[in-house]
């Protein structure tokens, strides 16, 4: 039997379902396609699904739950298909946001570019027409870790942390970018600025975007990110969207 | 008519919790809410109302408060000084803040937050289905001088209750299970967890409370290759300088830093409210353990209501009442009903 998927308990919060060792597109395809069919089940006990870059964590209380009936319903779903090769979710939207990179609003593009080993139009040019897809929402509210970029972009996490990026900074490490929703400290590279919100509480869609959701960053000029900032009242940014087929 | 709960002055660290914002974990959003949900139980006994009904939470100390119309307030959890224009009141119970009355809430005697409940509730307007603010997600904000709180209608009309609150203020032994990446760490890495008495450092707030340590940190092998995953309130994280972080409500929903255990839900109020100092030490249990303490836990807390005395309103007897609990934490009522296999 192989190691993966592996199923283990998170305290007495729920239980993980762990399709690989790191991060992989299947893998990641299998978290998101095991959370929907969990969430189709309507199993009573599950009270929250959600998943992370590879795997689908099913909330439910272990105090009362007996985790043997629960395990076994569980590898019989696990059963039904070959989940590293599911499709992605239905209904994905791709999204345009426009980016300013570089600049004083986001001064590391420069340095990202020296690390990876490219001049920074060439690191623009590429970034600005790569299209990235949300592995996961996580570590605050609504904020997408989109992915995978080139090897190229294989760079590390910086040494220090910077200490604050201002929502809507476009930031990049290990192949993948984050756009932040809240002003945050961070290990990543700060190369683009966006008026994306992310997470808008007071609206009727609170959470802009959806792991599978795909998305396109392209360059715009100071003058233009300063017109969509004072002009948006959306608090998307400029952003526009089309539905997947 | 709507009564007003008026914040005259706002102590440092005031917002308003409820019992969190479960359901957006997938969207990134923790469920948040009040850092000790047992004091929000023993407000609503104490009120005879329900336990999800909004409260003021101070971290730290509270502030001066009135109310443009009679209402019943009680006071929940870190044991604060407290008067009503200057007459001192009992914690841990309910009592009659008439209109145009001045209350004041000092600073915590044990403990770190305190709570403010009022009957009705406070009934500002639902983020997303709950009241609560999430500080760290970026919902709400804390509490300032000015402002003016509008508060749901109060079906009850009791006042001068009380109930015995669980000694949960002074650190002690709180019990961890293990959770999914435990055995990441070597066996002797985690007997060593087990053995040490870590003291509450400083370093700590709605998302999470830092344990300091003397001797070495603690690690695992593959620390830093460990993919993100899912992250629940009471997970232990070893962060990069082998220091464990006790994650709170407020906390992220993802992270790669490892888990060597999870405090278990009824044992979390004791992190949250031990003070800066305070020693902790951390005992495995095993998941049946857990599971008996957990559903015990969870029984005590619906019967709370059932607990609930009159307070003694004799002058005399009230003060003897206050230096009772400043010293314990606890009234003197007979049973504690959160002591455990005792």
């Amino acid at each position: 039997m192989s190691e993966w998927p592996k199923i283990r308990t998170v305290g007495l919060s729920g239980v993980l379902v762990t399709f690989a060792g790191a991060m992989s597109e299947p893998g990641n395809r299998a978290a998101l396609a095991f959370r929907s069919a969990v969430d189709e089940q309507n199993w009573p006990e599950v009270t929250e699904t959600s998943t992370s870059l590879v795997s689908t964590f099913l909330e439910v209380d272990l105090a009362s739950v007996p985790l043997a009936a629960l395990t076994e319903r569980i590898e019989n779903l696990l059963e039904k298909q070959d989940w590293l090769a599911a499709p992605l979710p239905a209904g994905r939207k791709l999204w345009h946001v426009p980016t300013l990179y570089g600049t004083e609003l986001a001064p590391q593009l420069e340095e990202a570019a020296e690390v990876a080993g490219i001049d920074p139009a060439a690191a623009v040019q590429e970034i600005s027409t790569s299209r990235v897809r949300v592995l996961t929402i996580g570590f605050a509210p609504g904020q997408p870790y989109m992915g995978e970029l080139s090897e190229t972009w294989n760079i590390p996490r910086q040494q220090g942390l910077t200490k604050s990026v201002p929502p809507g900074a476009l930031v990049i490490a290990i192949r993948q970018l984050i756009v932040f929703t809240n002003a945050a400290p961070t290990g990543w590279r700060h190369i683009g600025q966006t008026a994306f919100g992310t997470f808008l509480p007071d609206s009727d869609q609170p959470f802009t975007l959806s792991p599978g959701d795909e998305l396109i960053f392209p360059s715009v000029s100071p003058a233009e990110f300063e017109r969509i900032r004072s002009t948006d009242t959306s608090g998307l940014g400029g952003a526009s969207r089309e539905v997947l087929k | 008519m709507t009564a007003h709960l008026t914040i005259e002055t706002a102590g440092p660290a005031m917002s308003v919790q409820d019992q969190g914002r479960p359901g957006y974990r997938a969207q990134g959003l923790t469920i948040g809410g009040a850092a000790d949900r047992i004091a929000l139980s023993e407000g609503a006994a104490i009120l005879g109302q329900l336990p999800e009904y909004a409260a003021i939470e101070m971290a730290g100390s509270g502030g001066r408060f009135t109310a443009d119309r009679d209402i019943r307030i009680a006071l929940t959890g870190a044991t604060m000084s407290a008067n009503i224009d200057g007459e001192a009141l009992a914690w841990n119970a309910s009592h009659l803040l008439r209109a145009g009355a001045v209350l004041t809430i000092g600073g915590a005697r044990n403990g770190t937050y305190g709570y403010l409940h009022v009957g009705g509730g406070i009934d500002t307007p639902p983020v997303m289905r709950s009241r609560a603010s999430h500080l760290a997600g970026g919902i709400g904000t804390l509490l300032q001088t000015g402002d003016v709180l509008p508060i749901g209608k109060d079906k009850g009309r009791e006042t001068a209750r009380t109930l015995s609150s669980s000694d949960r203020f002074g650190g002690g032994t709180v019990r961890i299970v293990a959770s999914m990446q435990t055995e990441d760490f070597d066996p002797e890495t985690v007997a060593r967890f087990t053995r040490n008495t870590f003291r509450r450092d400083a370093r700590a707030n709605r998302m999470g409370v830092r344990m300091d340590f003397d001797g070495d940190g603690f690690s695992t092998a593959g620390q830093l290759s460990i993919v993100s995953e899912v992250v629940v309130p009471g997970d232990i994280q070893i962060s990069g300088d082998g220091a464990p972080y006790v994650l709170m409500y407020e906390c992220q929903t993802t992270g790669g830093y490892p888990r060597i255990g999870s405090v278990l839900p009824c044992d979390l109020p004791r992190i949250a409210q031990a003070q800066t100092g305070a020693q902790i030490q951390f005992e495995m249990v095993d998941m049946e353990t857990a599971m008996i303490a957990q559903c015990r836990f969870a029984s005590e807390l619906s019967a709370l209501g059932k607990q609930v005395v009159p307070l003694v309103r004799d002058p005399a007897t009230m003060k003897d009442l206050l230096s009772f609990q400043l010293v314990s934490g606890a009234v003197s009522a007979p049973a504690n009903p959160f002591e455990q296999e005792s």
